[in-house]
C-alpha cells in the first residue's frame, strides 16, 4: 500500500518534469544547434591553421592563434579597448547618477513622462543614432557651422578617440540610467528621512544611505555599459574611421579582410571569456537584488 | 535645518539643469539630423531650403527598397519564431522542474551575454561548416542569405523574449493557475484562458524587443548575409562608414521614425492593458510598465538572475 | 455521519528532507464544518493542497466520498478551493470569474448565466458583476472567491485562511456569514486557519496541527476545555501551565511544596503539567468565605490589566510563573489593587492534566 503511494508521487513528478522539458524542447534544440554547436566550432577553429591562401585547414591543431592573442598588436588593441570601455563606463556613471536620481525623485506623473523621454532614444535604431553623432560632429556638420559662424575654427573631432568615446557614451548611457533609476525608484525614502532624523546632514544621508542602497544599480549599470563598450564595432567603425582599431573591428578584420579565421576565432573567444567574467562579477555583486 | 532649506533648492536646480542637459545630449543629434534630412542641398552642411527631395531619392533607389524588403522579411520571421520559442522556454523554465534545467538555463542566458562580434563569428563559421558538410553528403550547395540571417536573428532573439516573458511569469500569482485547475480547466485551457492573457504584455514586450534587435542588427547580419540579401542596417552601415550624405540623412530619419512608431505602439498597448487591469494605482503602473521592456532589454537585469 | 466526505489514511508529505505532513489520519464527515488549526508552517495548508490535488502525498491514501484520488489532477476532483489570496483572475470581470468553472465543465450558457446570477445574489454582489477584481474591496473580493467556488456545487469546499486578509470587523461579520452559508448549502467545508477564534466560532470539529502532526481532533468545546497536550492548551486561548509532581491518587505537589487536589493525574512520582484557564480562577479577600472543596493558593497581586469587559490579574503564588486570573467586569465582582494580598481559588474539576 505504502510502497505503491511512494510510486504515485514520483510518477506525478516525473510526468510533470517530462511535460516541462517537452514544452521547452524545440527551443532548447534550436539553441543547441544554432548556438552551442557554433560556439564549439569557433573553439575548434581557434586551434586550426591558416593556409597560405587564406583558407582554414582543420588539421595541424596548434596554439599559435591563442599565443598571438597575448602579444603585439592584439595586446595593444585589447588594452586600448579596455581603457576606452572603462572610461566610457565611468563617464556614463558620473553623468547618469544625478540624472537617474533626479528622475526618481520627481512626482509620479512627471516621472513617467521623463522616463518615456529616456526610452525614445533608447529604442531608436543604434546605427542611426551613431550616424547622427557623426553628422553632428563632421567638419561640415552643424557644430562646425555654428563654430565658424562665431568666427571659430571648424570642429575637428571626428575620427578621433574622443569622437568614439562620445559616441559610446551616447549609445550606451541608457543602459546605465535604467538600472540606476530602478534601484533609486525602488528605494524606501523613509530611510533617508530616518537618517536625517538621526542628525545626518543631507550629504551624509546620501553618502551613508542612498548611495549604498543604490549600489546594485551602480554595479548593474557599469557592467551593462562595460560589456557592449568593450565589444563595440559599429561606433568605432563610424566615428573612429578605423584608424586606431579596437577589439571589435580588429576581430572583424581577421574575418573579412585578413582572412585569418583561427586567429579571429581565438580573439572572439577571448573577448567572450572577459565578458563572462564581468557578468559573473555582476551576479555576485548585487545583480541578484535588482 | 536652516542650512537644509537653503541648499535644497540649489541642489534641486542643479539636478534639474543637469537633467535637461542630458536630454539635450540625447536629442540634439537626432533632431538636427531630422531637420537636415529635409535640406534640399546636396552638400550636407549647407542649408538652402526645405524639401522632400532626398526622400524621393530614397524611394527611387532600388538597392534601398530591396534592403528594406529584406529587413522586414527577416524581422517578421525572426520575431514570430523567437516569440513562440522564447515564450515556450520561459514557461518551461519558470513553471517546471526537470533534469538538465540549469544547463538549459545557462544556454538560454548566454546569447544575451555574448558580444555581437563573437556571435557573428559563431554564426559565420557554423554556416560555412554546415554547408560544407551538407554538400559533402548530398551534393547540394546552400548559400548565405535571408535564411541564414533569419536563423541567426532567431538564435539571439529567443533569449531576450524568454527573459522578458519570464519576468512577467515570475510576477504572476502562482495560485491563479491552481485556481483555474481547481475550477476544472485542463492544463491547455489554463494556459489559453489564464496564463497567456496575463503574460501577454510580456509576450508583446518580448516581441517588440525582438523586432527592434532584428531591425538594429548590423554585426551578425553582415557576417551571414549573401548576395542580394543585404538588410537596410547593413546597407546603411556600408554607406555611413564612408560618407555623410543627405540621402543617408533621409534614410536614417525614416528608420528613426519607424523606431519611435514602435515605441509609441508599445506604450499605447501597455497603457491599454494597464487600463484593463483597473484604475487603481495607475500612476505607479505606468512608470513600471514603461520600464518593463527596458529591464528586459538589459536582459541580464532579469529578476531570475539567481538561475545563473 | 453517513459516508465520510474526505478520508486521509497515513498521509505523509515530504519536500526534500522537510516533513511537511507526518503520518496523518483524518476523516471528515459529510456536511461537516471542519477546521484545521495550527501555527504557520504546521502543515495544514499542505494537507489542504493535497486534498485539492495541487500536491500529491509522498505516502498514504486520500479518498473523497469513498473514491481514491491517486494521481487525479485538480480539475478532475469534486472539490473547489477558496484561496488565501483569493486568486481571482485579474483580466476577467466578476461574472466571468464566477462563470469560469461552469464554462470549463461545458455547462450550457443559459444555465451558466442563471447560476452565476443566483450565486452573486447569494453573496450580494449582483450589482458588481461587470467590475474587475481590482475595483473591488477586500471583503467583496473574498465573496467573489467564495461565489466562484460555490457556483460549482462542489462536494467539498476547501478554504485556505479565506478571512486572513480582512480587517477585524469584516472578519467577524464574515465568520457569521460563512457559517450560515454552510448551514444553508450543506456542503462539507474544510477550513484552514491559524486563528483560534475563527476555528472555535464556526467549526463543528477542529483538528489542531503542529509540525506536520495532527495533535487532537474534537468539537470546539472539547478542544478548549479538555486540551490533551501542552501545545493544544497553549495555542488555544490564554492558559496557566503549572508543573507539578503526582503525590497520590487525585493529589499533586506543586513547586512550592503545597499539595492540591487534581482528578486522576497519573502514576505517583510522575511530573505532570496542569492547565488552568484564567477565567476558571477566582480571587478572594483573605477573610472572605470561600467554596468548601475548592483549591486555594495564597498570593499577591503584582499586575492588573484592564480589558474593558474584564480585568486580568497576575498573582504571585510562589510558583515558576505568576498565575493569570481573569475576572469579569461586573458591579458585583470586587477589584484588587497592585500589591494586595489575595487568595486564588478554583474547582479541582477545572484542572486539565496535559502531556508535553
Amino acid at each position: 500500500m505504502v510502497a505503491e503511494s511512494v510510486d504515485l508521487e514520483t510518477r506525478a513528478e516525473r510526468a510533470e518534469s517530462r511535460r516541462g522539458l517537452l514544452i521547452g524542447l524545440p527551443t532548447y534544440l534550436y539553441l543547441i544547434l544554432f548556438f552551442a554547436v557554433p560556439l564549439v566550432i569557433v573553439l575548434v577553429y581557434s586551434f586550426a591553421t591558416r593556409t597560405r591562401t587564406g583558407s582554414t585547414a582543420l588539421s595541424d591543431w596548434n596554439l599559435d592563434s591563442w599565443a598571438r592573442v597575448f602579444q603585439g598588436p592584439a595586446l595593444e588593441v585589447s588594452i586600448r579597448s579596455l581603457i576606452l570601455a572603462a572610461v566610457t563606463t565611468l563617464l556614463s556613471l558620473v553623468l547618469s547618477y544625478p540624472f537617474a536620481y533626479w528622475i526618481a525623485t520627481r512626482p509620479a506623473r512627471l516621472r513617467a513622462i521623463l522616463l518615456v523621454l529616456v526610452m525614445i532614444p533608447f529604442w531608436s535604431n543604434f546605427l542611426v543614432r551613431t550616424y547622427a553623432m557623426k553628422f553632428l560632429m563632421g567638419s561640415e556638420g552643424p557644430l562646425s557651422l555654428i563654430s565658424q559662424l562665431f568666427g571659430g575654427p571648424p570642429v575637428r573631432i571626428l575620427f578621433t578617440q574622443w569622437a568614439v568615446l562620445i559616441g559610446l557614451v551616447y549609445g550606451y548611457m541608457p543602459f546605465m540610467i535604467l538600472p540606476l533609476y530602478a534601484a533609486l525608484e525602488r528605494m524606501d525614502w523613509s530611510l533617508v528621512e530616518a537618517a536625517r532624523d538621526l542628525y545626518a546632514s543631507g550629504w551624509t544621508a546620501f553618502r551613508k544611505v542612498t548611495l549604498p542602497l543604490s549600489m546594485p544599480g551602480v554595479v548593474a549599470g557599469s557592467v551593462l555599459v562595460f560589456i557592449p563598450a568593450l565589444g563595440a564595432y559599429v561606433t568605432p567603425a563610424i566615428l573612429g574611421g578605423g584608424r586606431t582599431p579596437l577589439l571589435g573591428d580588429y576581430i572583424v578584420q581577421q574575418f573579412l579582410q585578413a582572412r585569418n579565421w583561427p586567429y579571429g576565432a581565438a580573439l572572439s573567444m577571448a573577448v567572450m571569456v572577459v565578458m563572462l567574467i564581468a557578468t559573473v562579477f555582476y551576479f555576485r555583486k548585487g545583480g541578484r537584488t535588482l | 535645518m536652516n542650512e537644509g532649506t537653503a541648499t535644497r533648492p540649489l541642489v534641486d536646480r542643479l539636478l534639474a539643469a543637469h537633467g535637461w542637459l542630458v536630454y539635450l545630449f540625447f536629442y540634439a543629434p537626432i533632431v538636427v539630423l531630422t531637420v537636415f534630412s529635409f535640406n534640399d542641398n546636396s552638400r550636407v552642411g549647407v542649408w538652402t531650403r526645405p524639401s522632400l527631395r532626398w526622400y524621393g531619392e530614397m524611394f527611387r533607389n532600388d538597392d534601398i527598397m530591396r534592403a528594406i524588403r529584406n529587413t522586414l522579411i527577416v524581422a517578421a520571421v525572426s520575431t514570430v519564431v523567437s516569440v513562440v520559442l522564447g515564450t515556450a522556454a520561459a514557461i518551461s523554465m519558470e513553471r517546471f522542474r526537470f533534469r538538465g534545467q540549469r544547463a538549459m538555463d545557462g544556454l538560454l542566458y548566454l546569447p544575451i551575454i555574448i558580444p555581437d562580434v563573437t556571435m557573428a563569428v559563431m554564426m559565420l563559421l557554423f554556416f560555412v561548416q554546415a554547408f560544407d558538410l551538407l554538400e559533402g553528403f548530398t551534393g547540394i550547395r546552400l548559400n548565405l542569405g535571408l535564411g541564414t540571417i533569419s536563423l541567426a536573428h532567431i538564435a539571439f532573439n529567443i533569449s531576450y523574449v524568454a527573459v522578458v516573458v519570464r519576468a512577467r511569469l515570475a510576477g504572476m500569482d502562482p495560485h491563479l493557475t491552481e485556481a483555474a485547475a481547481d475550477l476544472y480547466a485542463t492544463p491547455w485551457q489554463t494556459f489559453r484562458r489564464v496564463t497567456l492573457p496575463l503574460i501577454m504584455p510580456g509576450v508583446a514586450g518580448g516581441a517588440l524587443l525582438a523586432l527592434t534587435l532584428s531591425l538594429d542588427d548590423v554585426v551578425v547580419t553582415s557576417f551571414v548575409t549573401g548576395p542580394g540579401s543585404t538588410t537596410l542596417p547593413v546597407y546603411v552601415f556600408g554607406l555611413v562608414r564612408r560618407e555623410v550624405s543627405p540621402l543617408i540623412n533621409a534614410v536614417s530619419t525614416a528608420m528613426l521614425l519607424a523606431s519611435i512608431l514602435l515605441v509609441g505602439v508599445s506604450l499605447g498597448f501597455q497603457r491599454r492593458s494597464g487600463a484593463r487591469q483597473g484604475p487603481s494605482d495607475e500612476d505607479e503602473g505606468d512608470a513600471n510598465d514603461a520600464t518593463t521592456p527596458m529591464v528586459g532589454h538589459l536582459g541580464r537585469v532579469g529578476a531570475d538572475a539567481g538561475g545563473m | 455521519m453517513s459516508r465520510p466526505a474526505v478520508e486521509l489514511v497515513g498521509i505523509t508529505k515530504r519536500f526534500g528532507d522537510v516533513v511537511a505532513v507526518d503520518d496523518l489520519d483524518l476523516t471528515v464527515g459529510d456536511g461537516e464544518f471542519f477546521s484545521l488549526l495550527g501555527p504557520s508552517g504546521c502543515g495544514k495548508t499542505t494537507t489542504l493542497r493535497m486534498i485539492a490535488g495541487f500536491e500529491y502525498p509522498t505516502e498514504g491514501t486520500l479518498k473523497i466520498h469513498g473514491e481514491e484520488m491517486g494521481l487525479r489532477p485538480p480539475n478532475e476532483r469534486p472539490v473547489n478551493t477558496v484561496f488565501q489570496s483569493y486568486a481571482l483572475f485579474p483580466h476577467m470581470t466578476v461574472a466571468d470569474n464566477v462563470a469560469f468553472g461552469l464554462q470549463m465543465r461545458k455547462v450550457p450558457s443559459a444555465e451558466i448565466e442563471a447560476r452565476v446570477k443566483r450565486v452573486l445574489d447569494q453573496v450580494q454582489l449582483r450589482h458588481r458583476a461587470d467590475a474587475k477584481p481590482s475595483q473591488l474591496s477586500g471583503g467583496q473580493r473574498q465573496r467573489v472567491a467564495l461565489a466562484r467556488a460555490l457556483v460549482n456545487e462542489p462536494e467539498v469546499l476547501l478554504l485556505d485562511e479565506p478571512l486572513g486578509a480582512l480587517d477585524l470587523k469584516l472578519r467577524q461579520n464574515m465568520q457569521v456569514e460563512l457559517k450560515e452559508l454552510q448551514n444553508r448549502v450543506g456542503i462539507t467545508f474544510i477550513y484552514v486557519t491559524h486563528d483560534q477564534e475563527e476555528a472555535l466560532t464556526m467549526s463543528d470539529r477542529i483538528g489542531v496541527m503542529d509540525e506536520g502532526k495532527l495533535l487532537q481532533v474534537g468539537t470546539p468545546e472539547e478542544i478548549y476545555e479538555g486540551p490533551r497536550s501542552r501545545f493544544v492548551a497553549d495555542f488555544i486561548g490564554d492558559i496557566n501551565l503549572i508543573t507539578a509532581t503526582v503525590s497520590g491518587p487525585d493529589r499533586v505537589r506543586l513547586g512550592n511544596g503545597q499539595e492540591i487536589e487534581v482528578r486522576s493525574p497519573g502514576p505517583v512520582g510522575e511530573e505532570v503539567t496542569l492547565a488552568l484557564r484564567p477565567e476558571r480562577l477566582e480571587l478572594y479577600d483573605l477573610d472572605e468565605p470561600m467554596p468548601e472543596n475548592h483549591t486555594k493558593l495564597r498570593g499577591k497581586v503584582i499586575r492588573r490589566m484592564y480589558y474593558g469587559d474584564a480585568y486580568f490579574y497576575d498573582v504571585e503564588v510562589g510558583l515558576d510563573h505568576p498565575l493569570e486570573v481573569k475576572e469579569e467586569n461586573r458591579p458585583d465582582v470586587e477589584t484588587y489593587d497592585m500589591g494586595e494580598e489575595t487568595v486564588v481559588c478554583w474547582d479541582p474539576a477545572a484542572v486539565n492534566v496535559v502531556t508535553d
